[in-house]
């Protein structure tokens, strides 16, 4: 990376008291980019956001935006702006005054004709024209959150903080507003960073995802990095779902690992390489899309048995068991499928084939 | 909604109780209070009649008008007195305290002596403004003045002091429960748009607190307005109320037609203010989301 990331944390860390809300942490976000915190309740990813908004003082370590050192400055000294989980729009102003709200500090010498301007272009930004003389509690809440919005872009950030923006909205309007913030990003240029605990809204709106757990960053990466290649089990199991199974090393050939998982089933794996040789215990992650069913005498095969069949509609989720191993194994079959194979009823027995570049490998005795 | 045979009795029981206090404890006795007003006295005896007389002599006599006027200017400065007091205080528990133990703690000890004999209060004020009190033994034996001076009881200032103290916990209870109220998240995002502590204090805290003003300065004014202990106290020879008037009026002037018409008129004061408050609190009221 040549050119000076738009923010920095370096070794940044927040206590409370005994408790550790965020261990020691590196980030280097780029300018324009659009990276998400992803992470359970707890994770550390709000603490980041607040620590970098200036909301939080940081316990140790310093934190850079457009490279000076930020740390020891109040959010109303830092060039972000944050919309809030629950939007904290002001309630005794109209949605124009709200908006006008970070014009009107005297320190920005903008000139009120300006003023008027720019409250209708981050308006018109945000499709609310016709609204500027509502209040806060006469708005729905998709409207109190594009309000929300408005208000923070109007200061024109160079960094825009997102904390769970679209969580407080229900289902459908929320996969309208993920393609809304998508197109301010794109129209701004601006970089945004977002706090989410849900994947799927992260997978699709994020150009880089910081996937944490308990406080440090568990793994940095694309999208599409971090569904196929994560780091860890854990990574595995939160973007995305993963069957994971506890495996031993029985055998190496090339790049080829052979594993035995319960039950005495041998599974090959192209995906060990980075695997210690010494390793024995590991821990093997299978997609369920990657599960196919397979005639017996295909290669690589599992002999499953079906526990109990999920009607998806499109797809047949399949709740799956096989002797020695614990936990259930999940799959889905597309319905054009499903004729192929003799049956799904429960107790029927089904054989599935995986490529064994689709075989994660992970060293590790516990399954998280 | 109409009442079944079979909820009558239910309802009669349950409500009859309550009713009949009103009845005889409020309603009767204002009636009385606002008839008597029009009655006329030839002493010692007082005959039922209809006559504005007494309002006539209310608002002619200068006596009474001076004691009306400065009662409301008494109880004007008793209240702008409990708000600047009240105000930081409720400010400093809410958003300085972080300990929530300690915070109660505080709270409570500005409620507590609301526990204690008002009468006691406001002698405790006698005590340390007096010729032989707390503060001239401090003023004296800190050498700052060489005897003790009697400049600090027996007049309106003192008044003020003791009603100011009296009447604080009135002011800061409904402070301390808006600004209580008030979402963190909003001085956050005020802050975020880039404006300070000071400015943030303006256009978001005052604002949304004004309900607490409201209520705490209707309390705080309406409670100075209608005192009767305090003048007697610690008020001087110019320190009458229009409580001690009206008082006097039922005691030694043995004049209940007039004091009637002056109560009269003191209620007509309170319900105005009352109603001037609920108009400004509903058209400030805000729904915090």
């Amino acid at each position: 990376m040549t050119s000076t990331p738009i923010v920095a944390l370096e070794r940044v860390a927040k206590t409370y008291g005994v408790f550790t809300a965020l261990h020691p942490t590196d980030l280097q976000v780029e300018e324009g980019e659009f990276v998400t915190l992803l992470g359970p309740s707890g994770c550390g990813k709000t603490t980041t956001l607040r620590l970098i908004g200036g909301f939080e003082a940081a316990s140790a370590g310093r934190v850079r935006i457009e490279g000076e050192d930020v740390t020891e400055r109040p959010p109303y000294r830092r060039p972000v702006n944050t919309v809030f989980q629950d939007y904290a729009l002001f309630p005794h102003m109209s949605v124009a005054e709200n908006i006008a709200y970070g014009l009107s500090v005297k320190s920005n010498n903008i000139p009120k004709a300006e003023r008027q301007a720019r409250v209708s272009e981050a308006l018109a930004m945000v499709g609310l024209e016709g609204l500027t003389h509502r209040r806060p509690g006469e708005l729905s809440g998709g409207q109190r959150q594009r309000v929300a919005m408005a208000r923070a872009i109007v200061r024109r950030p160079r960094v825009l903080l997102l904390n769970e923006p679209l969580s407080a909205l229900d289902v459908k309007l929320r996969e309208g507003m993920q393609v809304e913030l998508k197109r301010l990003h794109r129209e701004l240029g601006i970089t945004f960073i977002m706090v989410t605990h849900d994947q799927t809204e992260a997978l699709a709106l994020s150009d880089r995802i910081v996937v944490m757990n308990a406080g440090r960053i568990a793994q940095i990466g694309s999208p599409s990095e971090l569904y196929d290649n994560p780091a860890t089990p854990y990574v595995a199991d939160f973007i995305g779902a993963t069957n994971l199974l506890d495996g031993q090393v029985i055998g190496r050939d090339g790049d080829e690992i052979a594993l035995r998982i319960g039950g005495g089933t041998i599974i090959r794996s192209r995906r060990g390489t980075a695997i210690p040789a010494d390793t024995k215990n590991v821990i093997l992650g299978m997609r369920p899309e990657r599960l196919l069913p397979s005639a017996p005498d295909v290669a690589n095969t599992l002999v499953l048995t079906v526990k109990e069949n999920l009607f998806h509609g499109d797809r047949l989720r399949l709740e799956l068991t096989a002797e020695g191993i614990e936990r259930s194994i999940f799959t889905e079959l597309p319905r054009t499928a499903v004729a192929a194979v003799s049956s799904v009823d429960p107790g029927s027995s089904l054989v599935f084939h995986i490529d064994p570049t689709d075989v994660m490998v992970f060293a590790g005795e516990k399954n998280p | 909604m109409t009442l079944t045979r079979r909820t009558f009795p239910g309802f009669a029981a349950l409500f009859s109780m309550p009713f009949a206090w009103v009845l005889l404890l409020l309603v009767v006795p204002y009636g009385i209070m606002i008839s008597v007003g029009f009655w006329t006295r030839q002493f010692p005896l007082f005959y039922p009649d209809f006559q504005f007389g007494n309002y006539a002599q209310i608002f002619s006599d200068p006596q009474y008008t001076t004691v009306i006027l400065r009662t409301l200017k008494i109880a004007a400065l008793v209240t702008l007195g409990a708000l600047s007091l009240g105000y930081p205080l409720a400010y400093f528990l809410v958003f300085t305290v972080r300990s929530a133990a300690l915070r109660n703690l505080l709270y409570m000890s500005v409620v507590v002596p609301l526990w204690v004999s008002y009468l006691l209060r406001a002698y405790t004020w006698k005590i340390i403004l007096g010729t032989d009190g707390a503060l001239n033994s401090l003023l004296v034996s800190t050498g700052i003045v060489s005897a003790p001076l009697d400049i600090f009881l027996y007049n309106q200032t003192a008044m003020v002091i003791t009603l100011v103290y009296i009447f604080v916990p009135f002011m800061v209870m409904p402070l301390f429960t808006v600004l209580d109220n008030i979402p963190r998240r909003l001085i956050e995002a005020s802050e975020d748009l880039g404006v300070g502590p000071f400015m943030t204090f303006w256009k978001v805290i005052v604002p949304l607190s004004l309900g607490g003003v409201i209520a705490g300065s209707t309390m705080t004014f309406c409670l100075a307005f209608g005192d009767f202990v305090a003048p007697v106290l610690v008020g001087g020879p110019d320190g009458t109320m229009v409580a001690n008037l009206l008082q006097t009026q039922f005691g030694a002037a043995l004049n209940w037609p007039l004091g009637s018409a002056l109560a009269t008129l003191v209620l007509v004061i309170v319900l105005v203010l009352l109603q001037i408050s609920s108009r400004l609190d509903t058209a400030g009221r805000v729904e915090l989301t």
